[in-house]
């Protein structure tokens, strides 16, 4: 990199170098928006957070999905004002629906971005993503790899113009069927400081990690793919309350610095034991969606579906992390 | 004169910047090991911009509001995370406080402390002593100052007193259980380290005091 200070700036400036037909960058603030505006009549989404997490969210601004992201320095929720401006550039007479991740900046920024942007008549509705099982407390959950499969339903329902109200309903709905876990077996580096944040034996696994490298709620002993993929499919299967039959999306990705190779096993080994499970998998994304910068680790999300989720999950979106619909197994 | 003015609030600013910068790497040490290790970085870059901000400002012929106004945007507008809406909490509610003053006296400092105090508890969610935030080194040091105000002691003497009570109130967050933010995952395991917002405050009350003293 260059200056650390300026990598956030400069990623931005080369996702928009490579990619002029879908994003053009707000050069004031870190905020991304959409090439081609979409037609003023359909819902607009907001999405955004601190960076590191790449594609997300910048990555997912685009035909299909979001309107508008703000991007933040590393791994911190960008200020309320810049919030604000996404949102003002977005904003239309049906709505705009704002996607917040459930950790403090950004519950805090975007709730006064919304607060300030409702003040001046913008009329707009948001969700708050808490999709982590990890943690007991659900007020506390943190909002992680359900945010993107928000990002594309929402996104896929607003696109054919539904109503505010209406991309909230299935926004919730997505919410309530899905859940992720993430486990690191190393932590991650800041740019910034250029230190790991959290030290991890060679041994260990550090089980529910966050997406922003903070350690996770329990630290473990190595354990091979298989036994994890058991034990974090288990924890979303109880808490989701999944039953034998439940048609299910699976999300399975590394955390930024985990190999393809590793990532394809550990995917084996979760959708093997999902089946046994006597669930059905509709469609799987496999890759980085919500990386933590170079971490290596994995996590799993699974949203049971219906038809109309299933639906928009395959609808076409065009971004630069999503392109296609995911491949749909049947 | 037992007073802070418009000139005394600019130099504690530039101070707060150093003292700050000096820390950067403290702070995002102590942050790394209960948080995510950065802030140090965000929030010296929030007052780098508020003092850049303040370069082109004359002292002399601005109010006491204004320049703390300059420093809350400044934060709100370039800190992020949690800590730019608590610091610029502060500030606001110390601007808000302080409009169209140019000198305030120890009772009136009181108050725009107090206020500030609460500006911080509105957007943390009322945030209350012990729970390991920067609210552990802030409350004790408002109180400190209200005492000393109220027992009629001078303006070093009371920032004296906030200081150490600030200074206290950090140490205290070392054997605390996090309840807030990310540190708050930790659980039991966030133990043992002290909290950087906390440590931010002392520092900023360290400059109140050693201003006033080396003036």
């Amino acid at each position: 990199m260059n200056r650390p200070d300026d990598i956030v700036r400069e990623m931005l400036e080369g996702m928009a170098l490579a990619f002029p037909d879908i994003i053009r960058l707000d050069s004031q603030w870190n905020n991304v928006y959409r090439r081609y505006r979409k037609p003023g009549n359909r819902v607009a989404l907001v999405c955004g957070g601190g960076s590191g997490h790449e594609p997300a969210q910048a990555g997912y601004v685009g035909y299909g999905m979001l309107d508008a992201v703000a991007a933040g320095h590393v791994f911190t929720a960008p200020p309320a004002p810049q919030v604000l401006a996404a949102i003002n550039e977005v904003a239309n007479d049906v709505g705009v629906f704002v996607i917040i991740t459930n950790y403090t900046g950004d519950v805090m920024n975007f709730g006064i971005a919304i607060k300030m942007a409702s003040a001046k008549g913008v009329k707009l509705d948001y969700i708050i993503v808490n999709d982590d099982v990890s943690i007991s407390d659900i007020s506390k959950r943190r909002g992680t790899t359900i945010t993107i499969l928000i990002n594309k339903i929402a996104g896929a329902a607003a696109e054919e113009g539904w109503s505010l109200e209406e991309v909230k309903r299935v926004a919730q709905k997505v919410l309530d069927n899905g859940r992720d876990i993430g486990v690191a077996l190393t932590p991650c580096i800041l740019p910034t400081t250029g230190k790991p944040t959290f030290e991890l034996a060679y041994d260990e696994i550090e089980f529910g990690i966050g997406v922003h490298g903070e350690a996770g709620v329990k630290r473990m002993k190595y354990i091979q793919s298989r036994e994890l993929a058991k034990i974090m499919v288990d924890a979303i299967a109880d808490d989701l309350k999944l039953q034998k039959g439940d048609e299910v999306a699976l999300v399975v990705q590394g955390t930024g610095g985990t190999p393809y190779m590793e990532k394809f096993v550990f995917y084996r080994d979760v959708r093997m034991y999902v089946e046994s499970l006597g669930l059905k998998v509709f469609t799987s994304w496999i890759g980085e969606f919500f990386t933590s910068l170079d971490m290596q680790g994995a996590r799993v999300a699974i949203l049971r579906l219906d038809d109309e989720l299933k639906r928009l999950l395959v609808a076409p979106a065009y971004t630069i992390a999503i392109r296609t619909p995911g491949i749909v197994v049947s | 004169m037992d007073k802070l003015n418009s000139k005394d609030i600019y130099d504690i600013i530039l101070l707060i910047n150093q003292y700050i910068a000096e820390n950067k790497e403290k702070l995002s040490q102590l942050d790394a090991v209960i948080g995510d290790g950065d802030f140090g970085t965000n929030i010296g870059r929030g007052f780098e911009t508020a003092v850049k901000r303040l370069s082109t400002v004359d002292p002399s012929k601005t109010d006491i509001g204004t320049i703390l106004m300059i420093v809350a945007n400044a934060l709100l507008e370039s800190v992020g995370g949690a800590s730019g809406p608590l610091f610029g909490g502060l500030f606001i509610n110390m601007a808000m406080s302080s409009l169209g003053r140019s000198e305030i006296d120890l009772p009136e400092i009181v108050k725009m402390f107090t206020d500030g105090f609460r500006g911080v508890q509105e957007v943390g969610g009322g945030t209350m002593p012990g729970e390991k935030t920067l609210v552990d080194a802030l409350y004790p040091a408002v109180e400190a100052l209200k005492q000393a105000a109220n027992e009629g002691k001078d303006l070093l003497t009371a920032f004296r007193e906030a200081l150490l009570a600030a200074e206290k109130g950090v140490k205290s967050t070392i054997n605390m259980v996090a309840k807030r933010g990310r540190a708050s995952y930790l659980g039991e395991r966030s133990i043992g380290y002290q909290d950087p917002g906390a440590t931010a405050i002392y520092l900023i009350i360290k400059a109140f005091y050693d201003h006033i003293s080396h003036r």
